[in-house]
């Protein structure tokens, strides 16, 4: 918004005080506030209040009895139950795997793009693209591509296996590049670069081969992967369930991640680097010391925002696996979903279950918004 | 940040200008072919599924999976229509008549007649209605809060936003107990007001924020100018700032209609037939005798493009979108 907007002179616009009743700014601003505090009083903290008190009672909204008092033991079943504490834990586990794993892949997405390039523009809106839509949607079609016969994930999974040494053996050299003058001398540079561009690849192919032949031959493990009676069934075994819903999590909110990363990085002012430079600091030496400190505050907002959407994750649950097979990835949003909506709809004790939930969100969201506060006066 | 050694040799590159060596232009473009191929590579599933909104129900669930096919609208048909099957005898009737539309003519390749419309129209426009109204509450009465928290001294401002923010962390489940007995209480549940009601107060405390971020940005000192010329609190609010707001109301207009649009928990727990929107039917879309991929993915694809579209619309936004306002540029 550059422009500079010019106020009209009083004569043109005419403006007649006298005319219009003139509202001090102390009414203008409860007038201004008062719908946005009303909507929230009536949605949200009334119904928590309600909700405070169902959980100390015993009732069913599809019952007729009234609720019946029974103090904290909706909270003392809940804390005893194995069940929740089951739940409990598959939802840590999978808020920590999956927030680190988008966080070490959104963060080198982030490094990736940093250098503009032509283009680069509507590659990266284009890898922003899976944060936008709509969860329930994403988990559906994924549901599509996870299908161990019909679905394409397989293929894909077995394809980027094997191509796992060529792409680290592309990263090792694309980090070496730079550094290479600095280890060989800038004469030799180009002999060390034609050689890590053929060697690393193919050190790695070989090694890789081996990983892959201790079960089977290293030729089977594509056929092994697609064949459909071999074929990882992903969302119906229930040790590869959780890692299933994971990777969709990490594929649709590591852009999210990125995108904070990216501004936190450009956001470095480049004289540090030419600080470090005249100093002699190496690659990783600068990497340590300035990227990553510069970074860290946005990553931690990014971070501490993807651990309270984890904690909360519904939607994706409910599309992939519904908390199946058995149990295995059955998050505490869906237990309480399933508590309070499906069979005897207990509402009394879905209430406190939501109560407890919301204790563990809110310690979170404290800390988050803590920082984010301290990003808008930074 | 000094480092505790000295140079043993002289230095003799320069960082700055390897800038713009061959090596460095060598790296850029490793890294953009890098950055295209994960893209590409992300892009995938959402490639597939509208791939597969274009297949016809054998070629959808074939495997191994088939890349090149013959596209057909036998998905979007299936998922906008209510079908019969036909008998043999009917079947032969069908095929000897030469008048019969496109739709039917594809319904009959499958052995169906179309009898009528599906619930899917309806449901997309549910969710256009409510998606629709619950932001243009959402982003009226935020521009208003938001104006207020920007100008005004407020006795405990930081608590009230900061209370306002902490809405929007709430778990949908939790509030979704109470609010559904409340609105079986009142008769809200399942109707298209109860649900912009809570769309809006939902959004509300994402678009408060975000709009409190553009409209700090604009200087107070025009409104000043303008209220020493003459004009009201009101008239400087609706002349000076409105206009210089736009931006950030049709971003946080985008944002809210995004919200609603793609919301599923509520829309599942508080809607069952007459106010149902998108969201929760898409997965339920159900063919006759077993899952119909392609129209899944008609629906989803429908649902999507918006989306898509939208996303490259806002990309300069997306940002301030996600960190509620608070971090402005990249």
């Amino acid at each position: 918004m550059a422009q500079v907007n010019t106020v009209k002179p009083a004569q043109a616009a005419a403006p007649r005080p006298a005319a219009r009743r003139h509202l001090s700014d102390r009414r203008i601003v409860q007038l201004f506030i008062f719908p946005t505090i009303i909507l929230l009083i009536l949605m949200n903290i009334f119904p928590l209040i309600y909700s405070l008190f169902l959980s100390f009672n015993e009732y069913s909204v599809i019952s007729a009895d009234a609720p019946r008092w029974i103090g904290i033991e909706n909270y003392a079943d809940i804390l005893s139950d194995a069940q929740f504490w089951h739940n409990f834990g598959v939802t840590g586990t999978y808020a920590l795997i999956s927030v680190a794993l988008q966080t070490v892949v959104g963060f080198g997405l982030a490094m990736l793009l940093r250098t503009k390039f032509t283009g680069s523009g509507v590659v990266t809106t284009l890898i922003l693209v899976p944060m936008m839509l709509s969860p329930i949607v994403v988990a559906t079609f994924w549901k599509l591509i996870l299908n161990p016969s019909y679905g394409i994930f397989n293929y894909v999974f077995g394809f980027l296996t094997l191509l796992v040494p060529t792409i680290i053996g592309v990263i090792v050299v694309a980090l070496l590049w730079g550094t290479l003058p600095k280890l060989l001398g800038e004469q030799r540079a180009n002999i060390g670069r034609i050689a890590l561009l053929i060697l690393i690849p193919v050190v790695a192919h070989l090694v890789w081969r081996f990983v892959l032949s201790q079960e089977g031959t290293y030729g089977d493990f594509f056929t092994r992967v697609t064949y459909r009676e071999t074929a990882p069934e992903w969302l119906g075994e229930p040790a590869l369930a959780m890692w299933a819903i994971i990777i969709v999590d990490v594929w649709m909110w590591s852009p999210f991640v990125m995108l904070l990363c990216l501004a936190g990085l450009s956001a470095i002012p480049e004289y540090l680097y030419e600080a470090a430079a005249i100093d002699r600091a190496g690659g990783w030496f600068q990497f340590r010391r300035i990227t990553l400190p510069q970074v860290m505050p946005l990553l931690l907002i990014a971070v501490l925002f993807r651990t309270i959407e984890a904690f909360k994750q519904f939607d994706l649950v409910m599309g992939l696996t519904g908390g199946g097979p058995g149990d295995v990835t059955e998050t505490v949003s869906v237990q309480l979903y399933q508590l309070a909506f499906q069979g005897q709809f207990d509402t009394g004790k879905s209430s406190a279950l939501a109560y407890i939930v919301l204790v563990v969100i809110i310690a979170v969201s404290n800390l988050y918004i803590r920082a984010l506060n301290r990003a808008r006066e930074g | 940040m000094a480092t505790t050694y000295s140079p043993s040799s002289p230095v003799n590159y320069s960082t700055r200008v390897d800038k713009v060596g061959r090596g460095q232009r060598i790296s850029v473009t490793i890294r953009a072919i890098i950055a295209v191929l994960i893209a590409v590579l992300m892009l995938v599933p959402v490639i597939w599924m509208g791939m597969t909104a274009f297949k016809s129900r054998p070629e959808a669930v074939a495997a191994p999976p088939i890349v090149f096919f013959n596209p057909t609208l036998e998905g979007f048909i299936s998922l906008l229509t209510e079908r019969r099957q036909l008998s043999a005898a009917e079947q032969a009737v069908m095929q000897a008549r030469t008048d019969l539309d496109y739709p039917n003519q594809i319904a009959l390749l499958r052995g169906q007649t179309i009898i009528g419309t599906s619930a899917f129209p309806r449901q997309l426009l549910n969710s256009l209605i409510i998606a629709g109204a619950s932001t243009f509450f959402s982003v009226g009465f935020g521009v208003l809060a938001a104006y207020a928290f920007s100008r005004f001294d407020i006795p405990g401002k930081d608590d009230l936003l900061f209370f306002i923010l902490s809405q929007r962390m709430l778990p949908a489940v939790v509030v979704t107990i109470p609010i559904f007995l409340m609105y079986k209480e009142v008769g809200l549940y399942d109707t298209h007001f109860g649900m912009i009601l809570l769309y809006t107060s939902f959004n509300l405390s994402f678009s408060v924020w975000l709009l409190k971020g553009f409209i700090d940005e604009i200087p107070k000192e025009y409104e000043e100018a303008a209220l020493v010329d003459g004009y009201t609190r009101l008239q400087a609010f609706r002349k000076i700032v409105l206009p210089q707001a736009i931006t950030g109301i049709a971003a946080t207009t985008v944002f809210s209609l995004i919200f609603s649009w793609n919301e599923y928990a509520f829309a599942l727990m508080l809607t069952s037939d007459v106010a149902r929107t998108a969201p929760p039917s898409i997965p339920l879309v159900l063919g006759t005798g077993g899952i119909e991929w392609a129209a899944i993915a008609a629906g989803s694809l429908a649902f999507l493009i918006p989306v898509v579209i939208i996303t490259f619309v806002l990309r300069k936004h997306l940002l301030r979108g996600v960190t509620f306002g608070a971090i402005r540029k990249g």
